[in-house]
Formats: structure tokens, C-alpha cells, sequence
């Protein structure tokens, strides 16, 4: 039951870890990179707040094995702002109060980057129908729904040329 | 999950002859969306993981001979953002993507769902509609069998112990062909299926059907082709009396249970309903 060493890229970076062989890479990305942004809530991937983003891909971390990682490029929580400076998903989740006890939050941000990374501009039925895999026991989902689609129109004004 | 051996074989052969090496102690693995679910309630205790999806052919979508082959473990998510598989098998597409949420269809793929055996898998009763074929290789060589035949009861299937599903071959599409899947949920996202029901079919051009093949899910100990459900829609424009022969075989077809998503009546009637409506769905999408 060896343990075996992974290289992956996790938020930019090249990372070296030692993984189980049945460990899983939210357990890795915790407990060996602590990175502790990504959290899990019930370990079986129905709540999504394990969500990071493998090779251009939103998976739940806890179903998904360390050594797996293999050569893979990582996103997580403690990669989405940009040198201090918040995403604008991150401003707008704060800005409309789209968080109360926070647990979902990292899960809930990396699932609507991955959403806002291939459609710009997502109806409110897309959003929704995309974080369904995200559980939030606190907000009532209406004020994420609207902090994402406002960050997505901050996202599309950003890009245009001045 | 600690004391788990993982191996990621780059070939067919170096997967076959783990599993050959591990004795039964082994499982493989695509997507794992079942899989570490089940490792992690202890349902599932493999010594050893064989993680299939570094092997050549597993992962993607290929034309061949005028169809398609679909790697065994390809995700859900790379199905639905293939435009050629989707254009020509919309049921297909519209099943696998039906599987969980945005992160699990990240992982999913259609070879696991066949694999887990769930008698409410919503891949396999559209497979089955599509007339879909299983590449499978052991160490005999490889072998090819109708998706229909590889379900074997819940978490059971025919493959044998040292045998690996590697791609499905969906066949060339003659025109105004098309198909559909409809499930039953009580909510709208994220659920098991009460009942799934998958339709295929091709119309002459004067639009009678002259090939139709129906299959349920969540009805009976395994996904079936109701062979005489699909034999009921051949030489009709799918007019009244064709559905309501078609819902005859199918609720003829039907065994389900009872418990806490349905009752075994209910499923029956659902079954029928929806065999309808993936029918007429069918029809159009085929007109269009």
C-alpha cells in the first residue's frame, strides 16, 4: 500500500505531494498542500463543496482521486483572486450578501467560474440548472443566482474594448 | 479508503492482466462517481483501484464506418459538447448528461453507468434504445455484445472477472432517424429515476416507421428492450392506435417493486406514458 508522489499544477503553480491510493485529491489538496479553501460536506459528491476545476473540467474534489491528479492542472478557492484583488465573483458574492456561514461559498465560486470560463453570458435558467450540484442551506440560492449573473455582466464589460 | 493500491495501466493488455493479478480484489474505475461512493460507505472494500482512463481509446469520441465508437469512460460533459454525436443521437446525449450534477458529469461516463448495473442507470435504457454495441476485451481477445445483454440484476453484469468494457459502438444513422430519453423525477434536477424510458426509430420518406426499438429502465431487476413495444411502431406514422400498442407491450414488459419512489402500478403507468411522449419526441426531432 504504497504511497506515491504526484506532480500536478494547482493554481498556477507546480506542486510535488504524496498521495494514498485511495486517498482522495480533497483530502490531498487539504490535509498535504493545505489548501483548506475547498471543503467537504458529505463526502459524496451531492453538495459540491468540494467543487474545483481539473483540466478545464468542475468536478468534486471527494470524488476524485489524489493520484489521479497525475499531470493535471488545478483550480481552487485560494487561486480565484488575483494577488489580493477579489474576482469579480468574489465582489459580487459580497456585495448582494450571496454567503451567510460561508461553507458553500468556495464550492459555489469555482462552479460559476467554470460556468462564466465557457458561456459569458448565461440566462438565469442556466445558472441555476448548472450550480444545482452546489448545496446551500443558508441563502436560499436567489441572492448566488444574482450575484452570478451581475459578476458575468462585470466579467463581459471588462472585456470590452475601450 | 486507506490501505487502496492505484494503478493507472496504459494499455488494454497492462489493465487486463492486473485484474488477472488481482484476483477479484481489484475494481475498475472510470469516472468513480459510483465507485468512491460506494469505497466510501464501505460497500465497496477493492485492495486495489484500476484507474482505465490513461488507456489509448477510453477517453473520446471517434467516427467510424459511418457511427460513432465512445470511449468507455469519456465523461458526460465531453459528450454533450460533441455536436456531431448530439445532432445524430440526441436520446443519447440527453441520458448521459441526465446523470447527477455539473461536477459529476465532469466525471461520469456511459461505461461506468453500464458497469454500476443500476436498474435505474439513465445511460443504459437509451444505449439500449440505440441499438448500441459493447467492445469488451479479456484475455481471449476482445469480444462485442449488445448493451442489453450485459446487465445481469442490480450491481450484477455478464462480463466476466477478468474482462474490461471499452467503448460502445453506436451504428451509422440512416436518415430521418432520430431518438429521445424521458425520465421520471420528482424534482428537476439531481434524483434516481422512477422510471426511464428510451426510444429510437426511422421513418420512410413518406414518414411511416419502418425500425423502432424501445427500452425501459427502473421497472424490472435491469434495463430491457421491449422488443415488441418497438415492433408495435413499425409500418405506422406512430397514429393512436400504433402508442397505444406500443403502451400494451410496455406495461406487458414491466416488473417493477414498490418502494419508497413508486409503486409497482405507478411505474407501470409512467412507464407506458413516457414511452409515449419519447415516441412522439422521436418523431419529431426525426421529421426535422
Amino acid at each position: 500500500m504504497s504511497r506515491m508522489v504526484v506532480n500536478a499544477t494547482v493554481n498556477g503553480e507546480p506542486v510535488e505531494f504524496l498521495a494514498g491510493g485511495g486517498q482522495s485529491l480533497l483530502d490531498a489538496l487539504r490535509d498535504e498542500l493545505r489548501l483548506t479553501g475547498s471543503k467537504e460536506g458529505c463526502g459524496t459528491g451531492d453538495c459540491g463543496a468540494c467543487s474545483v476545476i481539473v483540466d478545464g473540467r468542475l468536478v468534486c474534489a471527494c470524488l476524485m482521486l489524489a493520484p489521479e491528479a497525475e499531470g493535471t492542472r488545478i483550480e481552487t478557492i485560494e487561486g480565484l483572486a488575483d494577488n489580493g484583488h477579489l474576482h469579480p465573483l468574489q465582489h459580487q458574492f459580497l456585495e448582494q450578501a450571496a454567503l451567510q456561514c460561508g461553507f458553500c461559498t468556495p464550492g459555489l465560486l469555482m462552479a460559476s467560474k467554470a460556468l462564466l470560463d465557457r458561456n459569458a453570458d448565461p440566462t438565469e435558467s442556466e445558472v441555476r440548472y448548472w450550480l444545482a450540484g452546489n448545496m446551500c442551506r443558508c441563502t436560499g440560492y436567489d441572492k448566488v443566482v444574482r450575484a452570478v449573473m451581475d459578476a458575468a455582466a462585470d466579467l463581459r464589460q471588462a472585456e470590452k474594448p475601450r | 479508503m486507506s490501505g487502496v493500491d492505484y494503478l493507472a495501466p496504459a494499455s488494454v493488455a497492462d489493465a487486463v492482466s492486473a485484474l488477472r493479478a488481482s484476483a477479484g480484489s481489484a475494481r475498475l474505475m472510470a469516472g468513480g462517481t459510483d465507485l468512491l461512493v460506494q469505497m466510501r460507505g464501505g460497500r465497496a472494500k477493492p485492495e486495489v483501484v484500476i484507474d482505465l482512463k490513461r488507456i489509448p481509446g477510453l477517453m473520446g469520441i471517434r467516427g467510424e464506418g459511418g457511427g460513432f465508437v465512445i470511449g468507455a469512460a469519456t465523461s458526460g460533459a465531453a459528450l454533450g459538447e460533441h455536436e456531431a454525436l448530439k445532432a445524430a443521437w440526441p436520446g443519447v446525449i440527453e441520458a448521459a448528461n441526465l446523470i447527477g450534477s455539473t461536477q459529476v458529469q465532469g466525471r461520469a461516463s456511459l461505461g461506468g453507468n453500464l458497469c454500476n448495473a443500476s436498474p435505474a442507470a439513465d445511460g443504459v435504457p437509451a444505449l439500449i434504445a440505440a441499438g448500441a454495441v459493447c467492445i469488451i476485451e479479456g484475455p481471449a481477445g476482445a469480444r462485442e455484445v449488445q448493451v442489453e445483454k450485459v446487465q445481469a440484476g442490480p450491481g450484477k453484469t455478464t462480463l466476466a472477472a477478468d474482462e474490461i468494457l471499452l467503448a460502445f459502438r453506436l451504428p451509422p444513422r440512416p436518415a430521418r432517424s432520430s431518438d429521445a430519453y424521458l425520465r421520471l423525477i420528482p424534482r428537476t434536477e439531481m434524483d434516481i429515476a422512477v422510471v426511464g424510458v428510451g426510444v429510437s426509430l426511422t421513418l420512410d420518406a413518406g414518414g411511416v416507421c419502418n425500425a423502432a426499438r424501445v427500452s425501459v429502465g427502473a421497472v424490472a431487476p435491469t434495463c430491457l428492450l421491449v422488443e415488441a413495444a418497438g415492433v408495435a411502431l413499425v409500418g405506422t406514422t406512430l397514429d393512436d392506435a400504433a402508442l397505444a400498442k406500443m403502451e400494451a407491450a410496455v406495461s406487458a414488459a414491466c416488473r417493477p417493486i414498490s418502494d419508497k419512489r413508486g409503486t409497482a402500478e405507478y411505474r407501470t403507468k409512467v412507464a407506458c406514458v413516457l414511452a409515449r411522449r419519447a415516441a412522439l419526441i422521436a418523431k419529431d426531432r426525426a421529421n426535422a
